[in-house]
């Protein structure tokens, strides 16, 4: 492994709640190369942001970790590479050195992210002078330099205007802009582009790509929306219950998935070229996690359920070097099981348009 | 379903528009809009925010008192003020789904009690066995059971949330629901299941929507015309395959390139058609909707037409 930057490790939390104890994160293993992008996908309450939230340090405080670690590895101002485990440092250390410093998010609602009492300038020069310690009269400098580099026109007015006054997304790029004014190592994407128009959605993820290349951040995207996925990502972790169920590079995941699950995921999209008469959908609910799993948390929604997933979590197998899935399907004595033909004919019609 | 564009239309709405005064500013936030709906169809709005769609969904829902043109439900006009009856009988035939599931639901109400709310008012049955009765009778149509009857709505998910929603607007048997936003809050695998129960709900009772959303990719599923809506203009209607297939105004160009296609190859290669109203050189206060064959109207004054006209050929 080259360069890594983020290693996920067993990460297992349990919250407590009055109806008793969640164990939302179930053994969830992430890995991230300086400069890649990945993306989790999963549907609400899977646990993907969860994971981001751990890694932020801002995890809710009824949350306890029963086990894991989460490996960061960062430059230091001098150039020099840096290791912490996340989990063993104090919160206070980490919200001092990492958040807003060397990990950044951009959060999905920016017009909860922004602060409507404070101009945009002051939000944007806050971070700076406290984690850069430069003077008020740089930070504004760099400012308006960021604000004119996430697109915004006119940054010496925009710098004395109110959130209020701005777009959904001008304010999404002013998000943007606070993200990144601090040169952060890793940009985390919380659905940045759910609450914006689909006009505006494909500038916003073009200028998340263009800022990562220049800078060369790595970033994650935590997102249910594939088509963003098939935009941006280079990997893609798919998340269920708690645990990755497959993980692959963008291809391998789009074009040739392996678990059932994500074969829901992917026929359950709307297609444009199909005049199918219904949408195909994954049967039943997620399961409840205050109950204890046995078994594969997929099971009961899963046509292709073999005996061995009401008993035994599947393992990761591998099916390439970039591509493992936890389903028996892949265990050499399981039964041999295609993905739905419609599926798999969409696929092959996938292929043969090149844009 | 098949549509019966002869048939009369169930709903038109004639040079609609709706102001709103600000002082002495006048935010025109729907502007002579004209369409029809017919009885068992599903007609698309779509649009960004701030087009004016929920605007007009509210309109003719009777939330807004008009400040121009008409509503016409079964030739009937019901803009403007409606004796007690009329405003009576309209309310049972014109129904309303909303986007949040979660803040649209009473939180101290059984949920066979939000559902039974219209049956409540309307008096519309003679004993509480038949109230009962006609409630799970629903509840089962859209796929909840009858043990839901006393849970309340923090105990269901987004997707039953919604279910309920779907139900309340049913159990008075309307001709036309306003379905606002209604998938918009839930997770991709649940909306497809809303959007299959929407239309088996149709095929089996007849109803008509108006289905107002953003994400294009689900309105072309389940509608049979759509309707481009932008600052308040409708600018270009059509069957679903006519704008898919055959886009003219550049807005509608633009919106349809927007669309993100869950497919890696093509995604990465795909550069969405900008638009932008200041420079495009058009002005929405000149022009009128041209027919351009079959169901087919754009707006535009007479020479932007022949442009994307010829454009298209």
């Amino acid at each position: 492994m080259a360069d890594k930057i983020l290693d996920i490790r067993n990460l297992d939390i349990t919250f407590k709640t009055t109806a008793g104890n969640v164990h939302a994160i179930r053994g969830v293993n992430v890995d991230l190369e300086r400069g890649e992008t990945v993306a989790i996908v999963g549907e609400s309450g899977s646990g993907k942001s969860v994971v981001m939230k751990t890694a932020m340090g801002i995890l809710a405080g009824n949350a306890t970790i029963n086990s894991g670690e989460i490996i960061f590895r960062y430059k230091e101002d001098d150039g020099s590479l840096q290791e912490v485990d996340i989990l063993k440092k104090e919160k206070k250390w980490v919200r001092q050195n990492i958040n807003g410093r060397k990990i950044a998010m951009i959060f999905q609602d920016p017009m909860t992210s922004l602060d409507p009492t404070m101009t945009i300038g002051n939000q944007l020069i806050e971070g700076m002078i406290m984690h850069l310690g430069i003077s008020k009269e740089d930070a504004r400098k760099r400012a308006i330099e960021l604000l004119e580099e996430v697109g915004i026109t006119d940054p010496e007015k925009r710098y004395k205007q109110y959130p209020h006054q701005l777009s959904g997304g001008m304010r999404q790029r002013v998000v943007i802009a606070i993200a990144i004014s601090c040169y952060p190592d890793l940009l985390i994407c919380d659905e940045p582009t759910t609450a914006l128009d689909v006009t505006i959605q494909a500038k916003i993820l073009d200028l998340i790509k263009t800022i990562q290349k220049e800078h060369g951040i790595s970033v994650i995207y935590i997102t249910h929306d594939l088509g963003v996925v098939a935009k941006v990502a280079d990997y893609v972790n798919v998340m269920y219950a708690g645990r990755i169920v497959e993980v692959g590079n963008v291809e391998e995941i789009f074009y040739d998935p392996k678990h059932p699950y994500t074969w829901g995921l992917l026929s359950a999209m709307p297609d444009l070229d199909t005049d199918d008469d219904r949408l195909y959908t994954i049967p039943g609910s997620p399961p409840n996690l205050l109950h204890e799993v046995v078994g594969d948390a997929f099971a009961p929604r899963n046509q292709y359920a073999l005996k061995a997933d009401w008993k035994e979590q599947p393992p990761m197998f591998k099916v390439t070097d970039t591509h493992f899935a936890a389903t028996w399907l892949l265990d050499e004595r399981a039964p041999k099981i295609e993905m739905p033909q419609e599926l798999k004919k969409r696929i092959e019609r996938m292929k043969q348009t090149k844009g | 379903m098949a549509v019966d564009y002869n048939a009369e239309p169930l709903l038109r709405v004639e040079k609609l528009k709706q102001y709103f005064k600000n002082g002495s500013y006048v935010v025109k936030a729907v502007d002579d809009v004209s369409f029809e709906i017919y009885p068992g169809e599903t007609y698309g709005l779509v649009g960004e925010s701030g087009s004016g769609k929920t605007t007009i969904g509210r309109g003719i829902i009777r939330l807004y008192d008009p400040t121009g043109g008409r509503v016409l439900f079964r030739d009937m006009d019901i803009s403007g003020k409606l004796d007690r009856y009329t405003n009576w009988e309209l309310r049972t035939k014109m129904q309303m789904i909303f986007q949040d599931p979660m803040a649209s639901l009473n939180p101290r109400k059984k949920i066979g009690d939000i559902i039974g709310e219209g049956l409540d008012i309307h008096h519309s049955y003679s004993s509480q066995e038949e109230r009962r009765e006609k409630i799970n009778a629903i509840l089962a149509k859209v796929g909840l059971a009858k043990e839901h009857y006393d849970r309340y709505p923090y105990q269901f998910s987004g997707g039953q949330r919604q279910r309920v929603g779907i139900a309340r607007a049913l159990i008075m048997n309307p001709d036309l629901i306003i379905a606002d936003e209604c998938i918009s809050a839930l997770d991709v695998s649940i909306q497809a299941q809303v959007v299959n129960l929407m239309k088996d709900i149709q095929e089996e009772t007849g109803c008509a929507y108006l289905f107002i959303a953003h994400d294009l990719s689900m309105v072309k599923y389940i509608s049979d015309r759509i309707g481009v809506l932008h600052l308040g203009r409708l600018l270009e209607t059509g069957t679903t395959e006519e704008i898919f297939s055959n886009p003219l105004h550049p807005y509608t160009i633009s919106l349809l390139s927007a669309i993100p296609s869950p497919n890696p190859r093509a995604e990465r290669s795909r550069s969405a058609v900008s638009y932008d109203y200041a420079t495009s050189g058009l002005d929405y206060n000149r022009g009128e909707l041209h027919h351009v064959g079959g169901k087919h109207y754009v707006y535009g004054t007479d020479e932007e037409v022949a442009g994307w006209l010829a454009k298209e050929n």
